[in-house]
């Protein structure tokens, strides 16, 4: 029978995780599908599971020196009601639309990180947000950046011995800003066809001093635009932000054909919402995409 | 949580606050809220539609916020407060809601309502005056299949805004009497197919084909067993006792219930394990010996009709199930006298049913050789004689009892369950249960038919019908099911509701190794609509016409003779249907000119759509036999054989009764669809059970009535009142009292009762498809206001006007959340479902409509009666379905110019569709680009 264990302290959790072998469990929105899933054609066994939910002190969103820290049992409603920066807007547009409320209520946005999946909605604005992972393991904690904490499809550098105890968000001027655009097959409890997330620094002149712009579901792990982004620094923050946009930028994505859309169209719909999505950050404000 | 909850194995101790009460579990701590409170604490009222988060039936309010309780290990759950669809909710608003549910019609089937309520009751204790917006998003993670949302909408924000008692007192012909079985589906009381067992029932779990196509060998399966403690049999074909088969037709019985060395298709039924929960749940089925063999599928009717295709069944070697035809004038000559001839290609896709409840239920002996059964269907008597066959028992030894049906659409209409359990408990002798998965039930029960239509129509100057002809292909799948009635159910209405005089349609139902197609709300018509309506705008288009214009010009109506040459002498609406839509078209065209005059990517479009539907079975004798008792002690009991799976039928049929009667509706009490108690009211399906069920329970009505007025020796305008054991007839001054307990009775206390069986009249159809397949036909228009997004492909259906011609509306409120959730599931069926075996057979990756999907919908109901129905009324079920999904193609050629003859629309084919387009325009230029504003030529 699978085994389950609940510690109360993070030690004990860190200790269980490196004796045996466990999947962790934060809100299970993940975790369970995949088991039913798995149970519908025969796959009857689990693997034993670590609960963390009882560890006191991984929860919560805290305002540091120089950044945000977010816990790693931070849900996404958490993450909505919390009194956050502009900056924090994609993020927001992001849990306001991941599945419907009752997710909301119960998925992390690490478990979403964790499980690393292509289409992961939280992901594209953790990297434009150049968040840092806080990983807790036998020698300690180290801090791996976003792009490099997942290293190919569905699969992080978190080991099996360490946890993922919260993310870092550094912060930025009062005037920056980030946004989100999602595009799905219907309104509500729909995983995303093609996402792109973005953060704009503006300088002092009110141009564009620093910019990062990701696009979710179009290759195996989500992808900056560099070439993009570099056109855009300097440029003042108006509509002709999205005239901008070459069709060549999206070259280094490789999205899949697969039942939800063609790859033809997926890189078609991430040039229009890089486009949409400069739109909403020149225009200051967040809209659902289609 | 305890403090040596670590090592956590077994059971632990899990307290809890359920609705107000302090409660305990010891369960696994990865046991899921949901079955803790099902299975451990009886609470049944949460419902399992998924297990994995996508349905949202699960519900409850955790802490005070809504969770999916399949999503949530009790270990988290420790000391926590819940409440669910049995307690009265924070603040007695789970009461309030109910009221409101009730009232509103909210609750069709019942099987989402525990979610529903529990969803919108976390909102309203935050917010008592919500906006319409704030309450999609709150049950946006809960799906309906049955009501298509409006209702519920409805419902949620009236709790605080009116007093909303359930209706009552009149509950007569034409009232919104709120549904007679409504209350223990708000109450969380319903008892659906999982929701009942005996205690010491074991549990059934099937192992089912990986592959589509593929031989294999059983290795030695007594030995596996008696490795596993709690595992009490291994059931294969070998142990069905009577005839390992089944299917709808006599002559068609080519499923097996367990696959004999080969499967024909992924998910079919190999073997099932009998045993303990425990010990069926822990059993990988790659431990089970057994040696596969995979061969190359034959997917899809191209492959299955091709050269050199294998035969799917031995019995049937060019893979051609049935063929259908039907055949009036010559459609060579009707071509030729053309202004304009159009033709083209349509296809559509495998659809699920996605109805909330998956298959359960369980059997058990009664005596040495009597087997009962519980389960959810649309058809007990069926049941009752196909698993008579499977256990080689005479009818009357197998008594199916119906559980509460968590929707149907046709998807029920096959047996599931039932012979799979009937077996187990044979050979156990044991009671035994089981619940469909959703992945089971998605992977092994019957789909819409995917269809290639060829089509091709002409028309003279005027958009007068001249010829049409049509040729279609369904994708029955591995076996026969309902293909042979979609076969021959499409000639008779594939031209569409329109005078034409010339007509060759032809079907053939083909065999392959998909998922078996079967029943599905409308029977191959909605395929065939798609194709019959795209054909109509066409022609607008080349003639330059209306799109209302063309159909009002063609509506069949009374004095008409339909291509079958039946001749329509009453009940048919459509043209007054068309003219009620005609101002809203005329809005609804000049609101989207002006949108798209200032908007160039998000372009509007106006579509329309007609269809008909023949109600009850094609040319196939399908009668209904109602029964009501008043026995001594007063008691006034309506048995009625007719399943009900949210549609109303009880609620209908009860009124129908109650007016003819002469008695209120609450007067009645119910027995419903049990195959030892009622007679055979045939099954739930083709639109038959208002309009031929309740034509027998107006005849039973009326015998009994007439019996009481003899015995009372008064006429017919008497008034009767039931008074305990006393009926009181007044009639003028005359006052009569019949003492009911004094009258002789039989053994079961009856004393008076009336019996009425309807049979509507039709004919066989001749080799060409002539005669009177159908004793009525349902009419409907509808028009449809969607907006495109035209750089990303996606459709947004605004808004859809709905005239529908039902005979009579029983009961406008139930009639109107038939069409609602019809809208709902042709919407799905031209933008977002298709089922691909292996790939969407789950509600994750097969999209049905959410709440918020659906456009703003207004339903205008035309009442042209049919003398045959009851008062007047005919069938709705299928005809809400019908229009929609032609009328949002229409709309979408209306806003974009492209004509998509491929369902769904996906945003990936509508913007491929839009690029062709524009590729196509860029090389034309600098000449004008045809039908560049769209549709016909009104805009
Ligand atoms: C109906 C439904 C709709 C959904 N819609 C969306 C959507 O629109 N967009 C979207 O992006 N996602 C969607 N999801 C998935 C989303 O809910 C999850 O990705 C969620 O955020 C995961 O969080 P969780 O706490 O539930 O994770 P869990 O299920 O508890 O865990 C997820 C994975 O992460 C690992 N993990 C969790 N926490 C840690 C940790 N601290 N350290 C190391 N590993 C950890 C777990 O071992 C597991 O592998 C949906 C899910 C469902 C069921
Ligand atoms: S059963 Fe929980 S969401 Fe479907
Ligand atoms: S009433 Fe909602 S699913 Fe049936």
């Amino acid at each position: 029978m699978t085994a389950y264990f609940c510690p109360a302290t993070l030690d004990e959790a860190l200790a269980i995780r490196a004796a045996r072998e466990v999947e962790i469990i934060a809100g299970g929105t993940d975790v369970y599908p995949n088991r039913t899933t798995r149970a519908a054609w025969g796959q009857m066994t689990c693997r034993d599971l670590l609960d963390l939910t009882a560890i006191p002190g991984l929860g919560g969103i805290e305002e540091r020196d120089d950044h945000w820290r977010i816990g790693c049992l931070v849900t996404w409603t958490e993450l909505l009601k919390a009194r956050l920066p502009p900056l924090f807007n994609g993020l927001k547009t992001a849990a306001r639309e991941i599945g419907g409320v009752q997710i909301q209520n119960r998925g992390t946005l690490v478990g979403n990180l964790c499980t690393a999946s292509p289409a992961g909605d939280g992901i594209p604005n953790l990297v434009a947000l150049q968040a840092a992972v806080e990983i807790a393991g036998p020698p300690g904690r180290r801090l791996v950046p976003v792009e490099a904490f997942i290293d190919g499809y569905r699969h992080t550098v978190c080991r099996p011995d360490e946890i993922v105890v919260a993310l870092r968000l550094p912060k930025r001027g009062a005037l920056d800003r980030g946004a989100f655009r999602k595009l799905g097959a219907r309104r509500y409890l729909v995983i995303s066809i093609v996402m792109a997330a973005g953060v704009i620094e503006t300088d002092a002149t009110g141009r564009i001093g620093d910019v990062r712009l990701c696009i979710g579901a179009c290759s195996a792990v989500a992808q900056r635009l560099a070439p993009l982004e570099e056109r855009l620094l300097g440029k003042p923050l108006d509509a002709s932000l999205a005239d901008l946009v070459q069709p060549g930028d999206f070259a280094t994505l490789a999205p899949l054909d697969d039942m939800r859309a063609s790859a033809a169209y997926r890189l078609a719909a991430a040039e229009a919402l890089t486009r949409d999505l400069l739109a909403d950050l020149a225009a200051g404000e967040r809209r659902r995409a289609a | 949580m305890d403090g040596d909850a670590s090592p956590g194995f077994a059971a632990m101790a899990v307290s809890l606050t359920v609705n107000g009460a302090a409660r305990t579990v010891v369960v696994h701590p990865f046991t899921t809220l949901a079955d803790a409170l099902r299975d451990e604490l009886g609470l049944t009222g949460t419902k399992i539609g998924c297990n994995a988060g996508d349905c949202g039936a699960c519900t409850v309010l955790l802490g005070g916020a809504q969770v999916c309780a399949c999503l949530v290990p009790i270990a988290q759950a420790q000391g926590c407060e819940i409440h669910t669809v049995e307690g009265s909710g924070p603040n007695g608003i789970t009461d309030r809601l109910r009221r409101a549910f009730l009232h509103h019609g909210a609750a069709q089937c019942g099987a989402c309502t525990p979610g529903m309520l529990m969803a919108a009751a976390s909102l309203l204790a935050r917010e008592p005056h919500p906006s319409r917006e704030a309450v999609c998003d709150a049950v946006g993670g809960v799906l309906c299949r049955c009501t298509g949302y409006t209702k519920i909408v409805e419902a949620v924000m009236a709790v605080f805004a009116s007093s909303c008692d359930a209706a009552g007192g009149e509950g007569r012909v034409g009232a919104r009497l709120a549904r007679i079985d409504g209350w223990a589906k708000v109450t969380g009381a319903e008892r659906f197919g999982a929701d009942e067992a005996p205690a010491e029932a074991l549990w059934l779990r099937i192992l089912r084909s990986p592959h589509a196509r593929a031989a294999f060998v059983l290795g030695d399966l007594e030995a596996f067993r008696r490795t596993k403690p709690g595992l009490e049999a291994i059931v294969t074909a070998a142990d069905v006792p009577g005839e390992n088969s089944f299917g709808i037709f006599p002559n068609l019985k080519d499923q097996p219930v367990f696959a004999e060395g080969q499967v024909r298709f992924r998910g079919e039924a190999v073997l099932g394990l009998v045993g303990t929960r425990a010990a069926i749940e822990a059993i990988d089925d790659a431990e089970l010996p057994i040696a596969w063999t995979p061969l190359p599928p034959v997917s899809g009717v191209e492959a299955a009709l091709g050269d050199g295709a294998p035969a799917i069944h031995a019995a049937c070697p060019d893979n051609v199930l049935t063929r259908g035809r039907l055949s009036c004038g010559d459609v060579a000559t009707g071509h030729a006298a053309a202004a304009a001839t159009t033709e083209g290609t349509f296809r559509t896709s495998f659809v699920e049913h996605a109805y909330i409840e998956p298959e359960a239920g369980y059997a058990r002996l009664v005596g040495p050789d009597r087997i009962e059964i519980f389960a959810c269907t649309q058809a007990p008597y069926m049941d009752r004689d196909e698993v008579a066959r499977v256990l080689g028992l005479p009818p009357r030894h197998v008594r199916i009892r119906p559980s509460a049906c968590g929707g149907g659409f046709g998807g029920k209409l096959d047996v599931s369950v039932q012979p799979l359990l009937a077996v187990a408990a044979w050979k156990t002798r044991r009671p035994v249960r089981m619940v469909y998965s959703r992945i089971e039930s998605m992977a092994s029960t019957t789909k819409r038919h995917p269809a290639v239509i060829r089509a091709k129509a002409s028309a003279d100057s005027e958009g007068r019908l001249l010829a049409f002809e049509s040729a279609a292909d369904f994708n029955t799948g591995a076996y026969a099911s309902w293909g042979p009635t979609v076969a021959n159910r499409v000639p008779v209405h594939a031209s569409g509701p329109y005078r034409v005089q010339n007509v060759l349609n032809r079907t053939r139902a083909v065999y392959t190794n998909d998922t078996p197609a079967g029943a599905f709300r409308g029977f191959g018509v909605p395929q065939a609509a798609i194709a019959h309506e795209g054909l109509m705008d066409d022609l607008a288009e080349a003639l330059g016409l209306d799109r209302w214009t063309i159909r009002r010009r063609n509506a069949l109506t009374k004095g008409d003779r339909t291509p079958s040459g039946q001749f329509l002498s009453h009940s048919a609406g459509l043209p007054t249907c068309l003219d009620a839509l005609k101002e809203d078209w005329e809005a609804m065209l000049a609101r989207v000119a002006a949108h798209n005059a200032r908007n160039p990517r998000r372009r509007r479009g106006a579509g329309i759509a007609c269809m008909w539907y023949g109600c009850g079975n094609t040319s196939m004798s399908n009668p209904s036999t109602m029964r009501i008792a008043l026995d001594r002690a007063g008691q006034l009991t309506f048995y009625n054989g007719a399943v009900e799976i949210g549609q109303g039928s009880t609620t209908v049929l009860v009124q129908i009764a109650a007016e003819v009667l002469g008695l209120p509706p609450e007067a009645f009490t119910l027995v419903v669809g049990d195959t030892d108690l009622t007679f055979d009211a045939g099954k739930t399906s083709a639109s038959r059970q208002t309009f031929v069920s309740g034509k027998a329970a107006a005849l039973a009505a009326r015998d009994l009535r007439r019996k009481i007025l003899a015995l009372a020796n008064v006429g017919e305008a008497a008034t009767l009142h039931l008074d305990g054991a006393l009926l009181r007839i007044a009639e003028g001054e005359v006052r009569r009292t019949l003492d009911l307990s004094a009258l002789p009775a039989d053994r079961d206390g009856v004393a008076l009762e009336g019996v009425g069986t309807y049979d509507p009249p039709t004919t066989a159809l001749d080799e060409n498809g002539q005669g009177v397949p159908y004793a009525t036909y349902g009419f409907a228009a509808q028009i449809a206001e969607v907006e495109v997004d035209t750089v990303l492909g996606t459709t947004k259906v605004l808004r859809i006007v709905a005239a529908h011609d039902v005979g009579r509306a029983v009961n406008p409120t139930l009639v109107e959340g038939q069409i609602e959730g019809g809208i709902a599931q042709g919407l799905g069926l031209a933008l977002m479902e298709e089922f691909i075996p292996g790939r969407t057979e789950n509600l994750h990756d097969y999209l049905i409509p959410t709440v918020g999907d659906m456009p703003e919908i207004e339903i205008k109901l035309v009442e042209d009666p049919e003398p045959e129905g009851p008062f007047g009324a005919k069938g709705v079920g299928e005809p809400a379905l019908i229009a929609t999904a032609p009328a949002i193609l229409s709309a979408i050629r209306h806003a974009t110019g492209v004509t998509i003859r491929h369902v769904p629309v996906l945003p990936h084919r509508l913007w491929e569709a839009l690029r062709e387009r524009r590729a196509s325009a860029d090389e034309l230029r600098p000449s004008p680009s045809r039908g560049g504003d769209g549709g016909g030529g009104e805009s």
